[in-house]
């Protein structure tokens, strides 16, 4: 596999370990759930169904990309590729506190699928990925549609593994041993940083085009 | 939009890391003018034993109207931004949110420029409120993890039914009703919630026709006044369960669930029972699947000389105790009630909340009483809300109840006081000889910087 190849999945990894590290994107929750019950299966237990509901938001936006490049030229792609990027950036930038309304801790597995599926898609998290995405061969070489829903599948997967591994070694470590004391410090807005990533990627998806 | 770097510090993901928390040195209370004659006020109290200003009032903020009586108040944001599921750590707890009861505005008091010397920033307007949710004459506050959370006792006619309301934490804007189905409930007065068990409870007083004009004997004798607790499922915003205390109880007022969110129970205080005038506390806990509730204390009545006693309770020859405030300790070890009537506050450990165990108790004014403090003569009204540091080490007793009634039950009228309590590890509770705060109005809620016990919620044991 050459550099051209071997980047898109590289950077998927890597921002996948980026939105495990967020809080705010389920580790957190995952550990809530086990405090509850006093289980640490209960805290890796809860890590399904946030991964589900992440690769679900991925998926979403690949399928929307892949479908999307066979109706329209690339450059169209990149396109609306960077307007969606640019106007969740924006939107991130003026609502920071925006989460899905309507959950609890005593959400279920059905539930807690549900709030990471929303959770992940009103932060772009998904959209995040577009730059990578469109480096991948998603359309291009396909027109088969299950060769490209098989590919998306895979891209996702290959996010979201990167992305519980991280959750999963942050949340056994905080249930077992750090507790949440440390939150009061270490929990570092990332806000604005989030927001300049999905900005950036909406640059750089453009300005690639 | 104020943002934060780091969370907000005193913010704590659980009351066990709260409990560690710095000790308080501003402790801020509301005052009003019954006679609505002088604007209502927010005070700040130093309560820093090092300071030169230690023990007096080193702020007045005045109102911009008259005859808000000002009452109960709270944060517009505490530990529950912690909270996993809607989670907003950077928020600051930096506004006090200030409802007239008897107005139905709402101050926004920002207290970062100068923590000492609050600002009013905005006034929510009460038709704001009755046009957006129908309701006024807001109560209760709790800052949750998605917002600010207000009970309100009414309809803007005076009638019901009363419920809550939400405001936007950032913006103060009204968003809306809470409830979606809210059941045969109609009575409203406190409200808190289990955050670990997506479980609200809320409690029943009276409209505002049944209690403005003081508490009428026809509907008490009757047992119109509220004597049910209700259960909701709190994100779905439905009624779940209304647990009836019997027609007897009269005025079931405020609720203290645990504060360790695994704990599925809570206190609640009665004021009254019809059969003996007694007061009493009731524990609430999940059985299998259902809310069930149970008293847990009694304290009876006292006899009394009729001429010792106002008209209201001079028929019954005793004076009640009038249970009007309690608080829980942040360790779910200590719960403190205010018998307003009889001038008396008692601690009890509630280590076993079945079994309340009566560890100490602190006389101070009451109707026939009148207990006195380190030389100041004769008191008058009672201990009535009660606040208790973080710690669980200090508690702070205002003695004002709702204008109308202090006039009932005090009809010489009520000369307020603040005091301060030491709690040791024991049990015990004994009054600090030195701090003694009167207030040139009817002294009401206190609230203490960075939080306290009726203030913060927490979403991890």
């Amino acid at each position: 596999m050459s550099w051209g190849e071997a980047w898109p999945w590289l950077a998927l990894i890597g921002l996948g370990a980026y939105h495990g590290v967020n809080p705010g994107m389920g580790w957190l929750f995952a550990v809530g759930r086990g405090l509850q019950e006093s289980s640490r299966r209960a805290v890796l237990g809860s890590l399904v169904p946030i991964a589900v509901g992440h690769e679900m938001s991925i998926v979403l936006v690949l399928l929307a990309i892949g479908l999307t490049q066979q109706l329209v030229p690339p450059h169209t792609v990149r396109l609306l590729a960077a307007l969606a990027l640019v106007g969740v950036g924006l939107w991130t930038l003026a609502r920071p506190r925006a989460h899905p309304r309507g959950f609890g801790m005593r959400v279920g597995i059905l539930g807690l699928v549900a709030w990471s599926f929303l959770m992940s898609s009103a932060h772009g998290a998904g959209l995040m990925l577009a730059p990578v995405l469109l480096g991948l061969p998603v359309g291009d070489h396909f027109s088969n549609p299950s060769q490209l829903g098989l590919t998306a599948a895979l891209a996702a997967t290959v996010h979201v593994a990167a992305m519980v591994a991280v959750m999963g070694v942050l949340s056994v470590v905080v249930y077992e041993k750090l507790g949440l004391g440390f939150l009061r410090r270490g929990w570092l807005n990332l806000d604005l940083a989030w927001t300049t990533v999905l900005l950036l990627s909406g640059a750089i998806t453009l300005f690639s085009a | 939009m104020a943002t934060l770097l780091r969370p907000d510090p005193t913010f704590y993901p659980s009351p066990r890391l709260a409990g560690d928390a710095p000790a308080e040195t501003l402790a801020y209370m509301v005052t009003f003018d019954p006679a609505a004659q002088s604007p209502d006020a927010l005070l700040t109290v130093d309560v820093d034993p090092s300071s030169q200003s230690y023990r007096q009032v080193v702020n007045k903020l005045d109102m911009p109207n008259l005859g808000d009586e000002l009452h109960h108040f709270g944060w517009n944001a505490c530990s529950s931004a912690l909270c996993p599921y809607a989670p907003h750590p950077h928020i600051e707890r930096r506004y006090l949110l200030v409802p007239g009861l008897r107005s139905s505005r709402i101050y926004v008091i920002d207290t970062k420029p100068d923590p000492r010397r609050p600002q009013i920033v905005k006034t929510i307007e009460p038709e704001e409120i009755a046009n957006k949710t129908g309701y006024s004459r807001p109560h209760t506050l709790h800052c949750g993890p998605d917002g600010v959370y207000v009970s309100a006792l009414g309809a803007p006619d005076g009638g019901g039914p009363g419920g809550i309301f939400i405001l936007d934490h950032d913006n103060f804007t009204v968003k809306g009703r809470f409830e979606l189905d809210r059941g045969p409930q109609f009575l409203a007065y406190d409200f808190w919630w289990h955050l670990g068990y997506d479980v609200a409870l809320t409690s029943e007083w009276g409209t505002p026709k049944m209690i403005e004009d003081g508490v009428n004997g026809e509907l008490l004798l009757a047992g119109e006044y509220g004597h049910h607790l209700h259960i909701w499922d709190l994100p779905r915003r439905r009624h779940k369960q209304a647990l009836d205390l019997g027609a007897e109880q009269q005025m079931v007022l405020e609720l203290r669930p645990a504060h360790d969110p695994t704990r599925a129970y809570g206190f609640v205080g009665v004021v009254t029972s019809l059969k003996d005038l007694s007061g009493s506390v009731w524990l609430w806990y999940l059985e299998g699947s259902r809310w069930a509730v149970k008293k847990v204390i009694e304290i009876p009545a006292e006899p009394a000389d009729p001429s010792q006693l106002p008209p209201i309770l001079q028929p019954f020859k005793a004076v009640a105790p009038l249970i009007t405030d309690i608080n829980l300790s942040l360790d779910d070890r200590w719960l403190y009630v205010s018998a307003w009537g009889t001038g008396e506050i008692k601690r009890y450990d509630v280590l076993d909340p079945f079994r309340p165990r009566e560890t100490g108790s602190v006389r101070l004014g009451g109707i026939v009483e009148r207990t006195g403090w380190n030389g100041s003569g004769q008191l008058n009204g009672g201990p009535q809300m009660v606040e208790v540091s973080r710690d669980g080490r200090r508690v702070y007793l205002s003695n004002s109840l709702y204008g109308s009634w202090d006039a009932q039950f005090y009809p010489e009228g009520v000369e307020s006081w603040l005091v301060k309590l030491d709690a040791d590890e024991h049990g015990g509770l004994r009054i600090d000889p030195e701090f003694f705060v009167r207030t040139e109005q009817r002294a009401h809620q206190i609230h203490l910087e960075g939080g306290d016990a009726s203030s913060d919620s927490y979403c991890y044991p």
